[in-house]
């Protein structure tokens, strides 16, 4: 398995935030998390990038427990994640903000920093090479040099994408990347995702947009209260009758 | 015209004048002024890393700042240390602490360490003014020794020490550029945007923001312990929180987050307040408010300011190319449709 989670379980004082969830991700496929607000989705991805410890359980990436890492060590590992808000520098171009998300693949320090090294050099140039190769893979190209605080909400949800790939990721975990962009905008972003996965990426999101899910994800698990309901394909979820009543709302057909 | 005031030749003019001044003037009260606000730089450029670069408002500035110009008069005086050699162990004490003292302020963020600072400070100037076997308590330290010779330069006279203070400010810049336009840089910065983001691109936050700290409280350091040989006496009140602002306040005149804030700041300022020498303390009725209005209208200062409105003006243009371009080319679309017809 490429990456699971064992019991996973999260407590914030009384309240269980996660409850004892198993949940395996394959590699190279589009997984999915969907669930009510406050169904502890955002929690799960906390805990599985080391932002929060876990109450109990485990999380094992490659044979390898990274339960309790945090969470540089575990990007380090090749595990991205992205948030629902990114906070860039809004008085630097896009480039310069995506530069610095190759900085955990150099070694260059303080001292480098002073006297101007060779290393420094080498390991700027290999950074803004990174950069423009991620922005131009999310289509950010032509905005590369447009100040940060100047783009539209649906540019920065790929400035997101392009600072996770900076870190040559082999798992990539998206919180709700397509919240507050209009229809257009999130089918682009769709071809986005499959885009990465087709370079070898494996991808995990959380989203509420229930036609991109079902057309996109090869597998859903569905969150209700902490709990796991119910996991599969869209179709196996579609005609789950636990999702249809947490979720659905009765209805069979979102 | 614009090639005229490109960056690189802004520098050398300052730095020209910068070294010539005291010939200029031949008044030796303003080259005390002009070294003295050199010193200060020196520690503005150090908050400026930790507070403008990496998002972490130290308060205990004053605090290490005192620490240096201390560990200099004491190892100088009492242990009779060599100049340089005091000089250097100095900044190593000046840095040691600051490590510690770092190691646990850094467990809290924004206003708590902007608080937690404020409280280290305070006590390490209750310290300076209570240990009175060491420190002298609140008379002080006097014969302080001015810096040692350098081989066969000496540093007698007020100019020779002007440009020895003028060195270090130099080096300092220099060292701060380099930083900054570093991926050591470029990490601190990505703190200061967001320290959840920076952690999750796998930057160690805890790490650098020590390594910021460290730096910021070296300069502070050093800025005391030129303080220390080229006033010659010190009192506890180099260290009291009122310091601490004086430099907050020439960074954010000049521009937080800026490179070139802390020089703009405190010029402005220890020059405007030595024209308003006549006022007393009632200056602070003018300070006050022109303070006020500049955080709320330029929140990076002065520098910021500008840096700002020439951005947006380059952003304005390169807009206006584009929209030509677009309009060039939907001409000849439409030239080309219309021949296709």
């Amino acid at each position: 398995m490429f990456l699971e989670t064992k019991n996973l379980t999260k407590k914030f004082g009384g309240l269980v935030a996660v409850n004892d969830v198993d949940f395996s991700i394959e590699k190279g496929k589009i997984n999915a998390i969907i669930g009510p607000n406050g169904a502890g989705k955002s929690t799960f991805f906390n805990l599985i990038s080391g932002f929060h410890p876990p109450s109990s359980g485990q999380v094992i990436f490659k044979g390898k427990d990274i339960t309790r890492l945090p969470s540089n060590k575990i990007a380090e590992l090749g595990v991205a994640r992205t948030f629902q808000t990114t906070n860039l520098f809004d008085q630097a171009t896009v480039l310069d903000n995506v530069i610095v998300g190759h900085r955990l693949r150099t070694k260059s320090n303080l001292v480098d920093a002073i006297f101007r090294t060779k290393r420094l050099k080498a390991e700027e140039k290999q950074c803004r090479e990174k950069a423009i190769e991620v922005l131009e893979f999310v289509g950010l190209t032509s905005a590369a040099y447009k100040l940060a605080g100047s783009m539209s909400q649906e540019e920065k949800k790929r400035v997101a994408f392009a600072l996770a790939l900076a870190t040559d990721p082999e798992i990539v975990f998206l919180d709700e990347p397509a919240a507050g962009v209009n229809p257009d905008e999130t089918e682009g972003l769709a071809a986005l995702m499959e885009k990465m996965v087709s370079a070898g990426i494996t991808v995990c999101l959380i989203e509420h947009k229930m036609q991109m899910i079902m057309k996109l994800a090869d597998k859903i698990m569905v969150l209700n209260y902490g709990e796991k309901i119910a996991e599969g394909t869209p179709k196996e979820i579609r005609n789950n009758e636990m999702v249809i009543k947490a979720y659905l709302g009765g209805s069979a057909i979102a | 015209m614009a090639a005229f005031f490109k960056q690189r030749n802004v520098i050398a003019a300052l730095i020209i004048f910068a070294i010539i001044f005291p010939f200029i003037t031949n008044n030796t009260y303003f080259v005390h002024v002009m070294t003295l606000s050199f010193i200060w730089m020196i520690g503005v450029y150090g908050l400026n890393l930790l507070a403008g670069y990496t998002g972490y408002l130290s308060l205990a500035h004053a605090g290490f700042f005192a620490i240096g110009a201390y560990a200099l008069s004491l190892l100088t005086t009492k242990a009779q240390l060599n100049y340089w050699v005091a000089f250097i162990l100095a900044l190593i004490i000046t840095s040691v602490l600051g490590l510690v003292i770092g190691l646990i302020s850094l467990r809290t963020k924004e206003h708590f360490f902007a608080i937690y600072t404020l409280c280290v400070g305070y006590i390490i100037y209750l310290v300076i003014d209570k240990w009175d076997s060491l420190t002298g308590g609140i008379r002080g330290l006097i014969g302080i020794p001015g810096p040692g010779n350098i081989g066969p330069i000496e540093f007698t006279t007020p100019v020779s020490n002007y440009y020895l203070v003028l060195f270090f400010l130099l080096l300092t810049v220099l060292v701060m550029y380099r930083i900054v336009h570093s991926l050591t840089g470029r990490t601190f910065i990505a703190i200061r945007n967001s320290e959840d983001l920076a952690q999750t691109i796998g930057i160690s936050t805890m790490k650098n923001k020590l390594l910021v700290f460290v730096i910021s409280t070296f300069f502070a350091g050093l800025s005391g312990a030129l303080y220390a040989s080229f006033i010659r006496f010190i009192g506890p009140d180099i260290g009291y929180i009122s310091i601490t602002f004086d430099l907050l306040t020439y960074l954010l005149v000049g521009g937080i987050g800026t490179l070139s804030g802390p020089i703009v700041g405190t010029v402005l300022i220890v020059w405007v307040s030595q024209q308003l020498q006549f006022l007393q303390d009632y200056r602070m009725l003018i300070f006050g408010p022109v303070l006020t209005l500049l955080v709320i209208f330029y929140p990076r200062g002065i520098v910021g300011g500008i840096a700002e409105s020439l951005m947006k003006r380059k952003q304005k243009k390169q807009a206006r190319e584009e929209q030509l371009v677009m309009a060039k080319k939907s001409v000849a679309a439409t030239a080309a449709s219309n021949e296709n017809r």
